[in-house]
């Protein structure tokens, strides 16, 4: 337990550091932004004229302009938001907003989220069916296992803009252009994963099912299946955060509709950093929450079939 | 119609031979498992083409895998210089710098018992986020250029680098360590001579999963602004003008990228790794 306390303090620590080196950076870069402000509200700004304070340094100008530092943590559109802008900005899009709203981060995670489980969805359930081929059978083991593994290597996320436009014009918007990013995206980790999974039983367990008498359907079910169970949810956690990434990557070619990924690029596209970021927090707590959630169900799962370490 | 034909009769053809090569006599051969996901994929590229022209499906919908190559080839001026805005400049860089930063990192992580108990959590929390999302911030910061595609790049090997080296870095054994201690060993040799080695093998590990990272972050990237350059900008705007036959492209272009990152740094792998029993066949 003592052990356990000893880490909780060091992340404690790390963190705080993290935030505290946060807000010292949102000081040198905002003091320009800020410093412009003042000058238009009659503020004495030294140096005074802008053309000498583009030349300067930001920690020259933070040295000379001390009283400007606290306006640094509370500008309109920072280039670095400080921590409790961002909260500020989560907690009235997120509490204060209906959820149906189109300025509530609840409504633009959800159309992430939907896009992400469905496309999840399809994905794995694919993904395991070819893994259970490839185990099964020699001619798609090596005809098609290689390039399973070549696609890890590839980035084709690159594909995710022409899908969106290939099947807009076929007709097909919404949610299903992003669901196939995000199905494509986990489904190699998930064959890969999977098939290791499926032959991780020894040549001895093999065996032994064979002396039983098994047949083949047997040994899969009885065998092989449980056997993969930990491969499996190490694949699924890496597929979901693919599968999230590909949804967010899926809504930037639309122009900005709705979702997180629209959030951020219209974000960039107006200046609005608080948005920015808290859209990116919105999709980092959705990520983790969505590994966790794996993660719980594989304790759960594992703890069941009595192979939890 | 008659092509439809061809591309099932081709399927079958395809598949009828991969099924002689993987029951016959030579199946665990390597040259069976070089010419079967061959033929695999000739069989997929023919059937596109075969299928594309017997259904004639309009080019903005899919391209043949012919009309592909020829603009590939037509435009190769273009796609030279959009790899070496992305992948040379954007990817390599950041690669590099995002590698060397987590290494030297995870040194200084694996020496400190507060900082591993402190910073692994947060760096295992931080590998399975969606980094991409910081496009757009470093884009505003570092502008259009590929710097800014070098700093997404820098962030998004960071954590997974990170992760990697400091597993690697307590892969000795406490047999071993004491082994060294009882030399008199210094913490700089028994780092060098012991703990180094034994971690390249998750070092590896790790620089192998940064190549795919990069590539992406780097094309990502450039969906949120670059100058007229990039393979991520010139998959963007021609999306937008429908000429699909050079998205291909630039698809080959970064899959042939890819594949040859991975290859280079798994031959070095190799080459560094010989003893380890993963690479003694």
């Amino acid at each position: 337990m003592t052990s356990g306390l000893k880490a909780f303090w060091a992340v404690l620590t790390v963190l705080t550091v993290i935030v505290a080196f946060w807000y010292a950076a949102c000081v040198p870069m905002n003091i320009k932004g800020v410093l412009t402000e003042q000058e238009r509200a009659g503020a004495k700004v030294q140096p005074p004229s802008a053309k000498d304070r583009r030349d300067m340094s930001e920690f020259g100008l933070v040295l000379n302009n001390s009283f400007a530092i606290p306006a640094t943590w509370e500008q309109d559109r920072p280039r670095l938001p400080a921590p409790h802008q961002v909260a500020i900005e989560m907690w009235e899009t997120t509490v204060q907003k209906k959820i149906t709203s189109k300025r509530s981060l609840i409504y633009h995670g959800w159309v992430t989220l939907s896009a992400t489980m469905l496309g999840f969805a399809i994905g794995t359930g694919l993904g395991i069916l070819l893994a259970v081929g490839i185990v099964h059978s020699r001619v798609m083991d090596l005809s098609v296992m290689p390039w399973a593994i070549v696609s890890q290597t590839i980035p084709i996320i690159a594909l995710a803009p022409m899908i969106i436009v290939v099947l807009y014009s076929v007709g097909i918007q919404g949610i299903i252009p992003k669901a196939v990013i995000s199905a494509y995206l986990s489904f190699f980790p998930v064959v890969v994963g999977m098939v290791k999974g499926l032959r991780s039983p020894d040549a001895m367990q093999l065996d032994l099912l064979r002396t039983y008498g098994a047949s083949r359907s047997q040994g899969f079910w009885k065998l092989r299946l449980p056997a993969s169970m930990p491969y499996l949810f190490t694949s699924l956690k890496i597929g979901i955060a693919a599968s999230l990434v590909g949804a967010i990557v899926g809504e930037l070619p639309t122009g900005a509709v709705a979702g997180l990924g629209a959030r951020l690029l219209a974000g960039s596209y107006y200046g609005q950093t608080v948005q920015i970021w808290s859209a990116l927090f919105a999709a980092a707590i959705l990520a983790a929450g969505l590994v966790a959630l794996l993660g719980l169900i594989e304790r759960t799962v594992l703890k069941r079939m009595g192979m939890a370490q | 119609m008659i092509l439809v034909i061809g591309a099932i009769l081709l399927w079958l053809l395809g598949w009828w031979v991969n099924g002689r090569l993987a029951s016959g006599p030579y199946a665990d051969t390597r040259i069976v498992g070089v010419v079967a996901p061959l033929i695999f994929g000739l069989t997929i590229i023919g059937m596109w083409e075969l299928l594309v022209r017997g259904l004639e499906v309009p080019l903005v919908i899919l391209p043949a895998p012919s009309v592909i190559a020829v603009r590939f080839v037509d435009s190769l001026p273009i796609l030279w210089a959009d790899f070496v805005q992305t992948i040379v400049k954007g990817a390599l860089s950041g690669y590099i710098i995002g590698c060397g930063a987590a290494f030297l990192m995870a040194i200084a992580v694996d020496r400190w018992d507060f900082l591993r108990l402190g910073l692994l959590p947060v760096g295992n929390f931080v590998a399975a986020l969606p980094i991409v999302g910081t496009a757009p911030i470093l884009v505003m910061w570092f502008g259009f250029d590929w710097h800014s595609k070098a700093a997404v790049v820098v962030v998004m090997v960071f954590f997974p680098m990170l992760v990697n080296t400091v597993a690697g870095l307590r892969e000795a054994t406490a047999m071993q360590r004491d082994l060294m201690e009882t030399y008199a060993a210094t913490y700089l040799q028994s780092f060098l001579k012991l703990r180094l080695p034994a971690a390249m093998p998750f070092v590896f590990n790790g620089l192998k999963i940064s190549t795919t990272l990069a590539l992406i972050g780097a094309i990502v990237a450039e969906f949120f602004g670059s100058p007229t350059l990039g393979m991520g900008f010139r998959i963007s705007t021609s999306v937008g003008q429908l000429s699909l036959d050079m998205v291909w492209a630039e698809i080959v272009v970064a899959a042939l990228a890819g594949t040859a990152f991975y290859g280079a740094v798994a031959m070095i792998e190799k080459a560094m790794t010989f003893w380890h029993p993963s690479q003694r066949g």
